[in-house]
């Protein structure tokens, strides 16, 4: 593993809330490379969305760094928006802007944050729409699409910036079953691109067949972490043991 | 019945038309028009300000404090005086703020026309802050988030996503708001200010005869506010066509 290829590195994460009386996150330390599909599985409760929110600083740390590119985002000072513009991020709840037109969603961040034109924008917009088989949904309104639509468009809106890393926090735990399998072969995708992804889910299959590596997190501490064969064939520890049992 | 309407007419002309009194109804509704129109600027700009500081501080006090400089306490400092701003002027009557402002605070100016203006101002500023507060606070904090995450910095996500979807869902309320405070001038005679109210009552004073001046004001105000309220209804309509 040669330095230039980590892109994230966390140490020693914590997230207290009430006080330190609830550790999200104790004590997380882990190392993501460029083109790695990190697939964080887990308890619910178990801090997984958390870590991930971590990652691009919606969720404050309590203590730790998190280092991106070299640079500890944690600190003061450190620009925090020009690190969110090339991590991007897809919710479980979309949060697709309901005022705003399919388009006018892909295109206002890059037009605005990164000075392309409208032509520019529409057409790496309109480029994206149509790998993921929604262009003609351009001038719909996001409450005009289904759950699966909306989290395709949540996707590709995030890849308008051309962001480094993404990050997935349950992308389909919001879904109809019937439309999870639409999403889930976008990032497939992806993932073949060699897109560097962390995706927190609830999809087992996904994690097997997609994720580089997984990591197996419960009460914020990362438990196991290996790759999928190692932790879905012969996971070492008794809580990935009684997890695997439960989800499988 | 034409006994009945040449008395009508008789207490018409003795409120309206002599000394020409209808003079006072007009200058009064000029005056109320007037002080409501500029307190509801002042209510607006206060409103904004004091809006801003207040959600500002709730969505983000969490990040700064973080890193606690001197930014974090002023801005600590600032929301306090906000809240205490708030506070006072939703828990005393407006009357008792006209009257302290009048008698205290600009004790020695008698411009009652501004002081008042200013009075109601102030008053309407503390409500117009609360609804556009509420207003941002109900928009789902993943839109921040998803602004946030896309790269924008804060005012960036309040701009382009956040006030966009709070200006439509707050407005039928502003308007209320701010037919609440034509009606509310109506207390200006206290500091002297013949507004419409006062203005009907000194007609009353002058021709004790109290149904036609009275009634007059009375429907005066209702029009006002039946037209505003059609207007806002009509508002209403056009922006819930444009949702989808």
């Amino acid at each position: 593993m040669n330095d230039n290829q980590e892109i994230i590195r966390v140490c020693d994460l914590n997230r207290h809330y009430n006080g330190g009386k609830i550790h999200a996150l104790d004590g997380v330390s882990t190392t993501i490379n460029r083109g790695e599909v990190v697939v964080v599985i887990g308890p619910s409760g178990s801090g997984k969305s958390t870590f991930l929110r971590s990652l691009n600083m919606l969720e404050y740390p309590t203590s730790g760094q998190i280092f991106v590119n070299g640079v500890d985002i944690t600190q003061k000072g450190v620009n925090i928006n020009d690190h969110r513009q090339k991590m991007g991020m897809v919710f479980q709840h979309f949060n697709l802007f309901p005022h705003m037109t399919i388009l006018r969603n892909m295109t206002i961040a890059p037009m605005k944050l990164l000075k392309k034109t409208k032509a520019e924008a529409e057409a790496k917009a309109m480029e994206l729409l149509s790998v993921v088989g929604l262009a003609d949904r351009a001038n719909a309104y996001p409450s005009q699409l289904s759950g699966g639509q909306k989290q395709r468009i949540a996707i590709v809106r995030a890849l308008c910036m051309e962001p480094e890393v993404m990050l997935f926090d349950e992308p389909t735990s919001a879904l109809d079953p019937e439309m999870v399998g639409e999403v889930l072969d976008v990032m497939k995708k992806l993932a073949n691109d060699g897109m560097t992804m962390i995706v927190v889910t609830h999809e087992m299959g996904f994690a097997r067949e997609v994720g580089s590596r997984v990591i197996f997190m419960d009460a914020g501490v990362i438990v196991e972490e290996g790759t999928p064969a190692e932790i879905f064939e012969h996971p070492k520890s008794e809580r990935l043991q009684s997890f695997l049992a439960k989800v499988l | 019945m034409a006994e009945w309407f040449a008395e009508f007419k008789a207490d018409f002309v003795l409120n309206f038309i002599d000394e020409g009194r209808w003079r006072w109804i007009f200058q009064g509704l000029g005056n109320t028009l007037k002080i409501t129109f500029f307190s509801l600027l002042i209510g607006l700009a206060l409103g904004i300000v004091v809006a801003a500081v207040r959600s500002t501080y709730d969505k983000n006090h969490e990040a700064m404090a973080m890193h606690k400089g001197f930014g974090y306490y002023a801005f600590y400092v600032v929301n306090k005086i906000c809240q205490l701003y708030l506070t006072i002027i939703r828990g005393t009557p407006m009357v008792v703020q006209l009257l302290i402002m009048y008698f205290i605070i600009f004790a020695s100016s008698r411009n009652e026309s501004m002081i008042a203006t200013i009075a109601f101002g102030i008053n309407s500023g503390a409500y117009v802050a609360e609804i556009l507060r509420g207003g941002i606070m109900s928009i789902d904090n993943g839109q921040f988030e998803a602004g946030r995450s896309l790269g924008f910095n804060y005012i960036q996500t309040m701009i382009y996503i956040v006030i966009p979807q709070v200006f439509k869902s707050v407005l039928p309320t502003l308007c209320n708001e701010f037919i609440v405070l034509l009606k509310e001038t109506s207390i200006a005679g206290y500091v002297g200010i013949m507004d419409l109210t006062k203005a009907g009552d000194l007609i009353r004073g002058r021709t004790f005869s109290a149904f036609m001046p009275l009634i007059a004001v009375a429907l005066i105000y209702l029009i006002m506010v039946v037209v505003l309220t059609a207007l806002v209804g009509v508002l209403e309509r056009r922006l819930r066509k444009n949702e989808r």
